[in-house]
């Protein structure tokens, strides 16, 4: 009863193309905003700050990256980490070796570069597809871990290849804190999170979805088959490289190489598959799903040992916790192949008609 | 050029190749029967290699611990069908290869929740030195070991090719691969042909993991050997068992060559991405493989 | 029915000599006919002759081994379907190409795609221009929904739409592009009496109130009787027959096709 929309009716075009047309939801995301952006670095702990809700931000504009090239425009990548990766040692390297470079300039540098690598590891997609496009962009991924190692240029000569991302300092403000970094990160993700919607209810997330959906007939209306496929390789790269950069720079501090490896691609697309496929929303309850998992996880593990008095050693539980992952990667593929995305699309009908039965 | 290291590297390679080619037969096998690109065979190995290994080193006879994890990779295959993609029949094939990522996850976690991730060495008795011969003659060293375990992949891949071609079990997979629905309406039982294939890619996948197990010791990095097998299947189409064998001849000595000739100068590790850039390289000329068949678009 | 009010203008699209092979396989031989501004052209034939073949080679899906297109004063022996989209030729399917995966409304403004003009970085950021070209595209599309009374399903994904409806779509993604020369493959098939009386009036709807030509391929003799200015004949390939319906409804050659009277090997 509260969700009815009754009332609320569109007059213009413009009105029924928002992103939020129910005005419950803008009160609801709104509300959530400010909540996020106030109430949480006051009254948030250092460690949920830093240990929990950061990475979260982080991973879901990794996987919104991925949707955006896999759930949008059908190309599947098994890549996502190299882009990751490309982002966090180039932004560093803007950082050290641009004097002046304000953080954001080093982080679109950081997202432009693996932009471009996008590009190039998706001129495969232009001749193959499917299964052996996932397998062509594994060549990515090893490729661009063992030069991001081997050339000493990327981790400025260090001999292990680790680098240590610098502070960051806006606007003469320096940004150590917990609470500071998890801002930053904020505002960079919903500022992102908001043109990739902009950009997939427009012409270009179109010509994506008519690519993935059959590509022979989006070439005979005319849309474009190469720009498309690079412009969606272009955009998620660049998605994935900020979140790299924020990943090095917010987050871990110290970065090498092995960061980024085959099992973060998967992740990522682990996130992507159980949070929705094509939903922006779903990218970020993905995220927020396997980000939350192993924590609760060890929790529950702690709490086993504690009442049964036993000693439960932590490769068992991240062993259970691959197992899991993958369990439930089967159980949403089965059962719900939109994921969450599309259970709370269902939850949202229920409520309209709430408390009534129908 | 030293023609004789030559020839050694090139062989090193061949022979890496074959074992490239027994991983990737598995991959083959489930293609044929089921139109599954399944992902998790890296796993598949691991697991049968290091549950043999566990049985043997817990003091089980080796014929019989063969014997008890091949009955085990069957029955996994039989629970795989069953629980994994029986629900997902008719989903895209793109759905079916996520849930093999799937799939690959609970192995590899399974597989060290119940043996532990130590690392195992594994013997056969075939020891891993020059044939005296060849390295007496022509100053050429081929490991004996490699040499059996080619031989050994070559009599399975023989054996294979022949079931698949000229028993009636062998057509009925193929018909099954074609189109489930057809093969249905003929009378073929298609629960019984894929329990059949899935318990057969065990079986690869356990002769594989012992092969790789001795080279390599059996240990988690075994998955990413698997993973290699991956740009064999590129280069020798998904559906070809003579693929299969050339594609991973052509990786295994490519691979070989480069890590040794050009590696070195760009500091080496090359190994780790070569296999892919070639299989992609192949690919953009050839992009259904040497013998995959051709899939036109029909508007 | 066909307009005679409907003012029928010089030759616009000319088809010269197409041959096409596949591998061993002819699918046209030497064929060559005409199309005038704002007609209606059938193309009839029985299954096998090579209609979708026609009209794919004058969009460009397929390049003819022999012969020319000539559309607009341009001649083309190999333009790519995208070249032709740009030109102005838009076209629905025997098979329904939709995308599945989106709504109705989004599957019409993909029809808009060539005029659009903005780049992707106005659009994310949903910029003055971007905004308004959004809206006028969507004004244009909202115009074509009503004309094909397709409002109640605008936000449905196509691919739970029942068959009918999902033709009536694609016609209107089609209409989207504003063509000079639409090419419908089987408009009707698979339609039951109510449904195809509706598509008729649409197609009509369409020569009459934009002008745009129509080439389709069409079955139901009745329809092609009814709606066209010109009939072409296929049959294996070739072009036996060409004229007013009221000419090819008697002409032993078409009639003897449809019936399959033996006849002497093609070779």
């Amino acid at each position: 009863m509260l969700y009815r929309e009754a009332g609320q009716f569109k007059s213009t075009y413009a009105q029924d193309q928002q992103i939020f047309p129910i005005r419950q939801d803008r009160i609801a995301i709104g509300v959530l905003l400010a909540f996020a952006a106030i109430v949480v670095p006051l009254v948030g702990n250092e460690y949920w700050l830093s240990a929990i809700i950061t990475p979260f931000l982080i991973a879901s504009l990794a996987a919104l990256g991925l949707n955006i090239l896999t759930g949008y425009a059908g190309q599947l990548s098994l890549g996502t980490a190299a882009f990751m990766a490309v982002g966090a040692f180039m932004a560093y390297n803007a950082e050290l070796r641009i004097p002046g470079m304000p953080i954001i300039g080093s982080f679109i540098i950081g997202g432009v570069c693996a932009a471009a690598v996008g590009i190039v590891f998706g001129l495969p997609s232009l001749r193959i597809k499917g299964f052996y496009l996932a397998v062509a962009t594994l060549a990515c991924q090893f490729f661009v871990l063992w030069a991001i190692n081997r050339v000493p240029w990327f981790s400025n000569h260090s001999s292990s290849g680790v680098i240590t991302a610098q502070k960051i300092e806006i606007l003469g403000y320096d940004v150590v804190s917990p609470a500071g970094k998890y801002l930053l990160t904020l505002a960079i993700v919903a500022l992102m999170a908001l043109a990739a919607k902009n950009l997939m209810r427009s012409e270009t997330g179109r010509a994506f979805m008519a690519v993935r959906d059959m590509d022979v007939a989006a070439s005979v209306i005319g849309i474009p088959m190469m720009r498309t496929k690079l412009l969606a390789f272009a955009i998620s790269s660049f998605y994935c490289g900020v979140a790299g950069a924020l990943y090095a720079f917010c987050y871990l501090g110290t970065v090498e190489p092995e960061a980024f490896t085959l099992d973060l691609s998967f992740r990522i697309l682990f996130m992507v598959i159980i949070g929705g496929v094509g939903s922006i929303l779903g990218s970020f309850l993905g995220a927020a799903f396997i980000t939350m998992f192993p924590i609760f996880l060890n929790r529950a593990s702690e709490w086993v040992a504690g009442v049964f008095a036993v000693e439960i050693p932590g490769a068992i539980v991240s062993n259970l916790e691959a197992m899991i992952f993958g369990g439930l990667i089967i159980f949403f593929l089965i059962v719900e192949p939109n994921g969450l995305a599309r259970l709370w699309q269902i939850a949202k009908e229920k409520l309209r008609l709430w408390p009534f039965p129908h | 050029m030293d023609i004789a290291f030559f020839i050694e590297v090139l062989a090193g390679g061949l022979l890496a190749g074959v074992m490239y080619s027994l991983v990737a037969l598995g991959f083959v096998l489930i293609y044929k029967a089921s139109g599954v690109f399944n992902f998790a065979q890296g796993a598949m190995v691991f697991f049968a290699a290091l549950t043999f290994v566990s049985l043997v080193e817990r003091g089980l006879n080796f014929w019989l611990a063969l014997v008890v994890t091949l009955a085990i990779m069957v029955v996994l295959g039989l629970v795989t069908e069953r629980v994994v993609l029986r629900p997902l029949v008719n989903q895209p094939p793109i759905t079916l290869f996520m849930a093999t990522i799937g799939l690959t996850f609970v192995l590899e976690g399974l597989s060290q929740f119940l043996w532990g991730s130590q690392p195992h060495g594994l013997e056969l008795g075939i020891p891993d030195v020059p044939m005296e011969w060849l390295s007496q003659k022509w100053n050429i060293n081929i490991s004996q070991f490699d040499l059996f375990a080619a031989f050994v992949s070559g009599v399975l891949v023989a054996v294979l090719a022949v079931f698949f071609q000229k028993t009636r079990i062998g057509r009925a997979l193929r018909a099954v691969a074609d189109d489930h629905q057809a093969a249905l309406a003929v009378g073929i039982p298609l629960q019984h042909i894929w329990a059949i294939v899935w318990g057969v890619a065990g079986f690869v996948a356990l002769v594989a993991g012992i092969m790789w197990g001795v080279r390599n010791g059996v240990q988690y990095s075994l998955t990413f050997v698997a993973l290699k097998a991956l740009p064999v299947l590129l280069i020798g189409g998904f559906e070809s068992i003579p693929g299969a064998i050339l594609g991973g001849l052509i990786i295994g000595a490519s691979e070989k060559l480069a890590e040794v000739y050009a590696g070195p100068m760009v500091g080496g590790g090359i190994e780790s991405w070569f296999a892919y850039v070639v299989a992609l390289l192949f690919l953009l000329v050839r992009p259904e493989g040497l013998f995959g068949e051709k899939h036109i678009d029909r508007v | 029915m066909s307009g005679a009010a409907r003012r029928v203008g010089e030759v616009v699209l000319s088809v010269q000599e197409v041959s096409l092979s596949f591998g061993g396989v002819r699918a046209l031989q030497g064929v060559s006919f005409d199309v005038r501004e704002h007609e209606v052209r059938a193309i009839i034939g029985p299954n096998g002759a090579g209609k979708s073949s026609m009209l794919n080679v004058i969009n460009g899906v397929y390049h003819p081994q022999q012969g020319k297109i000539r559309f607009r004063e341009r001649e083309f022996q190999d333009m790519d379907s995208r070249q032709a989209a740009s030109l102005g030729i838009a076209r629905t399917f025997q098979n329904i190409a939709l995308f599945k995966g989106m709504s109705v409304l989004d599957n019409i403004m993909t029809g808009r795609n060539l005029k659009m003009r903005c780049g992707f970085l106005q659009q994310a950021l949903w910029l003055g221009p971007a905004k308004r070209e959004e809206l006028q595209h969507r004004r244009a599309v909202e115009e074509i929904i009503d004309f094909l009374e397709i409002q109640h399903i605008r936000r449905t994904p196509v691919g739970r739409l029942p068959y009918g409806l999902q033709k009536r779509v694609e016609l209107g993604r089609a209409l989207a592009a504003e063509p000079a020369l639409l090419l419908l493959d089987e408009p009707m098939a698979g339609m039951n009496l109510e449904e195809k009386q509706d598509m008729c009036r649409f197609i009509l709807d369409v020569n009459d109130h934009y002008g745009t030509t129509l080439v389709l391929i069409e079955h139901d003799m009745g329809v092609v009787m009814d709606i066209s200015d010109r009939v072409v004949v296929l049959d294996y390939g070739r072009k036996i027959a060409d004229g007013v319906p009221e000419e090819i409804k008697r002409d032993q050659k078409v009639i003897d096709a449809y019936l399959g009277v033996a006849r002497e090997a093609v070779n």
